[in-house]
C-alpha cells in the first residue's frame, strides 16, 4: 500500500474536506429531508415538497429542503424527515399537503414537533420512540441501504460527506489482484439471483486473456413486484457508481456501462447525473486522481424485454442484435460483450463493492450466514401491513421477516404462502416459515433469492391461479429462441388456465410435472429453466388444492371466476336496503316474494360489485364454489 | 489441428480437439436428432433442444451441438433421461406443427419423420394439448410456399436466404409467437424473393417447399 501521503490520497482529502464542509454547512440549521424516489412520488412527495418549500418561504423560515430517496417505509409515503438543532431527526409519515403546512407553521416556525404525525425518530432519543425501538428495527440492519433516504442522491457532495469513494481510493492503492482477493475473501455472491461467487467471476475476467475488457451494472430489473434496484439507483446511485469503477479497476476493464431498464425514466436520470458529476470531480475518466487508472462509465437503456436481464441477451441487445441468449460456456468473462472479457453484476452486488473494500472481507462475513454472507434486500409487497424495502441479514427466518418487518397478514386473514423470487421463484408455505433466508435454504426448499421480489399470500388467494399468473408472465416474456421454453411454458400455461377454468383432467397433474421438469431441464437459459419454479413449488406443497379444482371443480380460496359463483345469503339480507342493486353493472339482483334480494345466476359476471356494495352490517353476499353450491342453498331456502 | 480421440456409444473416433460432437457423431454414422444445427456455422443456435446427449462425469444431459470434443471424452446417445428429453421436445414441436404427412410434399424426406423413425417416437400428439396458430399460407412467391403452421423455427432458412438468396427472411416477435418471416411481416413476393429457393433446400420440414421440382 502507499502512504496517505500520496498524491492521490492528497487529491481525494481535498474534495473530501469540500463535500463535507457543504454537508455541514446544510446541517448546521433546520434541513426537512423529503423521499422522493419513484414510490414517494407515486404517493404525493413532489406535492408535499412544493408545499414545504412554498410555506418556509412564507414564514420567511432559514430552513433546507431536500429531495432524498426511499427509506425503505414505502407502506407510509411520502415520508419527510426534519431534522432541527435541538430536536431528534424525527420521520414523519403519511404526510399530506395540510400536514406539511402544520410542520412548518409548528415545528420549524413554533418549537412543537407534532408529534401525533411522527413516525419514529432515526435515533434513540428521551422523546419519541426510534425506528430501532420497534420490533422491525429489531430484525432489520441496514448495510446496503445504510445511505440511502439521508442523502441527495443528486449531490455528490453528500455522498462523499459520508466516506463516498473511499473504497475506490483504497482500491487504487492496492493492486488489482488485492481487490480480486477482498473480493474472493469475504464470499460476496451475486444478488441478481443465481447467488455465484462475485471474487470468481472477477478473476476469471482478469485471468481471460486480451486488452479491452468491460464492466456492466445489470440494472434490467423486471420481476413483478421487486424494487430494489430502482430504489437504490434512485436513492444513492454513487454507491454503484463506485462499485463498478472498482469492478473495472480489478478485472482490468476501462470501459464500464449501466443497463438500465428505460422503464425507470428517474433512475436513468439520477445514474446519469452521477455519472457526470463524479466525472467532473476527477473519479471517473482519464487518469482518476492522477492514480493512471481510467474508467468511463456510459449509461444504456434496455428497451423493456425481460429476457434481457440475462446476461448473454444483455449483451445481444448492447451489440444492436435482439436480445436473444445464446448457449454458454463461452461465460461473459471469457467472451461477453464484443466478444471481450466482460463482468456482469447486479447493482446491489456492486452496491456492496465499496463497503467490502473500505471495511474488509472479514467484517462482511460477521454478517449472515457462513455460505451466505452479507444481507438480503427484499421488496416485501403483497398481503403484509407494512410493505417496502427491507433489509436483514442472511439467515433471518421468513416468519421474522413477515411477521417482524412485515407485521403479519392485515385484515385478520390467515397467512398461506410467500411468494419469493418472482417468476422463477416459488410459493413457500406456513410451513416454511422458520426457514432462513439464504441462497440454499431457499433454493432447497423449492424458491429461489430471485433478485429478491417478495409477495405475501394469505387464504383469497389461489395458489393455482398464482402459478398460473407467473407462468403467463414468463411465457409471454420468453424469447422463443428455444423449443423448450417457447411451447414447454406455452403447454404448461394451457394446463393450468383449464384447471382454473374447471376443464382439468385428472391426469394433467403428472403431465404439468413432467413438463414442469423437462423445461427446467431442457432449456436454453436461466429463464426457462427457472420458469418451472412456481408451478414445481406450488405442486410441492398444495397438491390439494390443484385436486380441488379438478377433481371437485372446487377453487378453495374462491378465487378463480370459473368456479364461483355469488350468493345472497336471506337471513342476513336487509328489506330496506337495495345497495347490491345498484352497484350490479348488469342487473342481474332482483327482489324476490319475501322482499329479498336475489342474484340471477344466469345474468351474474361475477364482478364481486354487490360484494363490495353490501354494508359491512349485513355481510349478506358471499362467494361459494363449486358454483352449483348456490341451487343446493336456494332449493333449501325454497322449501323453507 | 490436434487430433483427439473420444467414444461415441463405444465407438473409438478420432478429431481435431473443439469440434462440436454433434458433427463427429453424424460423421461417424451415429445418428443425433437436430434440426436447428448448420455445419461450419460460427455460434450453434442450440435453439431446437433435440441432441441431447450423456457425457461421463457431467451431472446432466446436454446438447451435443454445443460440447466440444475433448481428448478421452465418453459419450453416449441414449440414456433414459437424453430419451425423456428428445420425447419431450419432439412432441411439443409437433404440437405446434400443422401434422397432415400424406398431403405434405415434404412426406417421406422431413427431418421430423426421421426423427420420429430413429427414436421410435409416434408421429402424433400423444400427451400435449394441439397449439394452432392459424397463420396463413404464404403463396405469394412464384418458387416457394411458405406455411409458416408447420415451420419448426430452427433458422435454417433465415441464413440460407443470408447466404444464397436476397436476405428477406429473419424472426419477429417472441415467445410462442417469434416466426420467420420478412420485413414488415409482408408477403415473399413483396418483400424481394427472387425465387431462388435456397430456403426450400434448407428447411428441413414442409414449411417452405419449392412448387416445382425443377428448379
Amino acid at each position: 500500500m502507499r502512504d496517505s501521503n500520496s498524491p492521490l490520497q492528497q487529491k481525494f482529502a481535498a474534495l473530501k474536506r469540500r463535500a463535507r464542509e457543504a454537508w455541514e454547512a446544510l446541517r448546521k440549521g433546520p434541513l426537512v429531508l423529503v423521499g422522493a424516489a419513484t414510490c414517494g412520488r407515486a404517493a404525493g412527495a413532489l406535492e408535499v415538497l412544493k408545499v414545504l418549500e412554498e410555506e418556509i418561504r412564507k414564514q420567511g423560515l432559514d430552513a433546507r429542503v431536500v429531495e432524498v430517496g426511499c427509506m425503505g417505509h414505502c407502506y407510509a409515503e411520502p415520508l419527510v424527515v426534519i431534522a432541527k438543532p435541538g430536536f431528534p431527526s424525527i420521520c414523519y409519515g403519511y404526510v399530506t399537503e395540510g400536514i406539511a403546512r402544520r410542520l412548518v407553521q409548528d415545528f420549524l416556525g413554533g418549537d412543537d414537533p407534532c408529534l401525533e404525525f411522527a413516525l419514529a425518530a432515526l435515533e434513540p432519543n428521551e422523546l419519541v420512540p426510534a425506528f430501532s425501538d420497534f420490533p422491525r428495527g429489531q430484525v432489520e440492519r441496514a448495510v446496503l441501504l445504510e445511505k440511502c433516504g439521508l442523502i441527495d442522491p443528486q449531490d455528490i457532495n453528500h455522498y462523499l460527506a459520508l466516506g463516498g469513494y473511499g473504497a475506490l481510493v483504497k482500491a487504487l492503492s492496492l493492486s488489482p489482484e488485492e481487490v480480486v482477493a477482498e473480493i474472493k475473501a469475504s464470499g460476496l455472491r451475486g444478488r441478481g439471483g443465481a447467488g455465484f461467487p462475485t471474487g470468481k467471476k472477477w478473476e476469471a475476467c482478469r485471468l481471460a486473456p486480451g486488452e479491452e475488457k468491460y464492466v456492466i451494472c445489470n440494472a434490467d430489473e423486471g420481476d413483478p413486484g421487486a424494487f430494489m434496484d430502482r430504489t437504490i439507483l434512485e436513492s444513492n446511485p454513487h454507491q454503484v457508481l463506485e462499485g463498478l469503477a472498482i469492478a473495472a479497476y480489478a478485472v482490468g476493464a476501462r470501459r464500464g456501462f449501466f443497463y438500465v431498464r428505460a422503464e425507470y425514466p428517474l433512475a436513468v436520470e439520477r445514474v446519469k447525473a452521477a455519472v457526470r458529476d463524479a466525472r467532473a470531480a476527477g473519479l471517473l475518466g482519464p487518469d482518476i486522481l492522477g492514480s493512471g487508472f481510467d474508467f468511463e462509465v456510459e449509461v444504456f437503456q434496455g428497451s423493456g424485454a425481460f429476457v434481457c436481464g440475462e446476461e448473454t441477451a444483455l449483451i445481444a441487445s448492447m451489440e444492436g442484435r435482439p436480445g436473444l441468449p445464446r448457449h454458454r460456456p463461452p461465460y461473459p468473462a471469457e467472451k461477453g460483450l464484443w466478444g471481450r472479457p466482460t463482468v456482469i453484476n447486479n447493482v446491489k452486488t456492486l452496491a456492496y463493492v465499496p463497503l467490502i473494500v473500505e471495511r474488509g472481507a472479514a467484517w462482511f462475513r460477521g454478517i449472515g450466514t457462513p455460505q451466505s454472507p452479507g444481507t438480503a434486500v427484499f421488496a416485501l409487497a403483497g398481503k403484509v401491513v407494512n410493505t417496502g424495502l427491507v433489509e436483514v441479514p442472511m439467515g433471518t427466518t421468513l416468519r421474522q421477516l413477515i411477521f417482524g418487518v412485515g407485521s403479519g397478514v392485515p385484515k385478520g386473514k390467515a397467512f398461506k404462502a410467500v411468494q419469493i423470487g418472482g417468476p422463477s421463484g416459488g410459493c413457500l408455505p406456513v410451513s416454511c416459515l422458520d426457514l432462513p433466508v439464504d441462497f440454499d435454504s431457499l433454493a432447497q426448499a423449492g424458491a429461489m433469492m430471485g433478485s429478491g421480489g417478495m409477495v405475501v399470500l394469505d387464504e383469497d388467494d389461489c395458489m393455482v391461479e398464482v402459478a398460473r399468473f407467473f407462468l403467463d408472465f414468463t411465457q409471454k416474456e420468453s424469447c422463443g429462441k428455444c423449443t423448450m421454453c417457447r411451447l414447454g411454458t406455452r403447454q404448461m400455461l394451457e394446463i393450468l388456465e383449464s384447471i382454473t377454468r374447471g376443464e382439468g383432467r385428472p391426469e394433467d397433474l403428472e403431465l404439468l410435472l413432467e413438463l414442469a421438469e423437462d423445461v427446467q431441464a431442457g432449456s436454453l437459459c436461466g429463464l426457462g429453466r427457472t420458469a418451472p419454479n412456481p408451478v414445481l413449488s406450488t405442486l410441492r406443497y398444495f397438491r390439494e388444492e390443484y385436486e380441488a379444482h379438478i377433481k371437485e371443480r372446487r377453487c378453495p380460496a374462491k378465487m378463480c371466476q370459473a368456479l364461483i359463483a355469488y350468493y345472497i345469503l336471506p337471513e342476513k339480507c336487509e328489506r330496506s336496503c337495495d345497495a347490491c342493486v345498484g352497484s350490479c353493472p348488469v342487473e342481474a339482483i332482483f327482489t324476490n316474494e319475501d322482499r329479498l334480494k336475489v342474484i340471477d345466476q344466469q345474468k351474474c359476471v361475477k364482478c364481486n360489485s354487490c360484494m363490495e356494495a353490501c354494508p359491512p352490517q349485513y355481510k349478506a353476499v358471499i362467494k361459494l364454489s363449486p358454483p352449483e353450491l348456490v341451487r343446493e342453498l336456494e332449493r333449501k331456502g325454497g322449501a323453507k | 489441428m490436434q487430433k483427439i480421440t473420444l467414444f461415441i456409444d463405444d465407438r473409438e473416433v478420432k478429431a481435431p480437439a473443439g469440434r462440436p460432437i454433434l458433427w463427429l457423431a453424424l460423421e461417424n454414422g451415429i445418428y443425433i436428432p437436430n434440426l436447428c444445427a448448420v455445419p461450419g456455422a460460427e455460434d450453434p443456435p442450440a435453439a431446437c433442444r433435440l441432441c441431447w446427449v450423456e457425457v461421463e462425469g457431467y451431472p446432466r444431459p446436454v446438447t451435443a451441438c454445443t460440447e466440444p470434443a475433448r481428448d478421452g471424452l465418453v459419450v453416449r446417445t441414449r440414456s433414459p433421461r437424453v430419451d425423456r428429453l428428445v420425447r419431450a421436445a419432439f412432441e411439443l414441436l409437433l404440437s405446434a406443427h400443422r401434422l397432415e404427412c400424406s398431403r405434405c410434399p415434404k412426406n417421406r424426406a422431413c427431418t421430423l419423420q426421421e426423427i420420429a423413425r430413429a427414436r421410435r417416437l409416434p408421429l402424433r400428439l400423444v400427451r400435449y394439448r394441439k397449439l394452432a396458430r392459424d397463420l396463413p399460407v404464404d403463396n405469394s412467391s412464384p418458387a416457394v410456399r411458405y406455411d409458416p403452421g408447420k415451420c419448426v423455427l430452427c433458422g435454417r432458412c433465415v441464413r440460407a436466404c443470408r447466404r444464397e438468396g436476397t436476405g428477406i427472411l429473419g424472426f419477429a416477435r417472441r415467445g410462442y409467437e417469434r416466426r420467420v418471416t420478412t420485413f414488415g411481416e409482408v408477403p415473399l413476393a413483396r418483400a424481394g424473393c427472387s425465387g431462388c429457393g435456397a430456403c426450400a433446400l434448407a428447411c428441413p420440414v414442409g414449411a417452405l417447399t419449392l412448387k416445382t421440382k425443377s428448379v
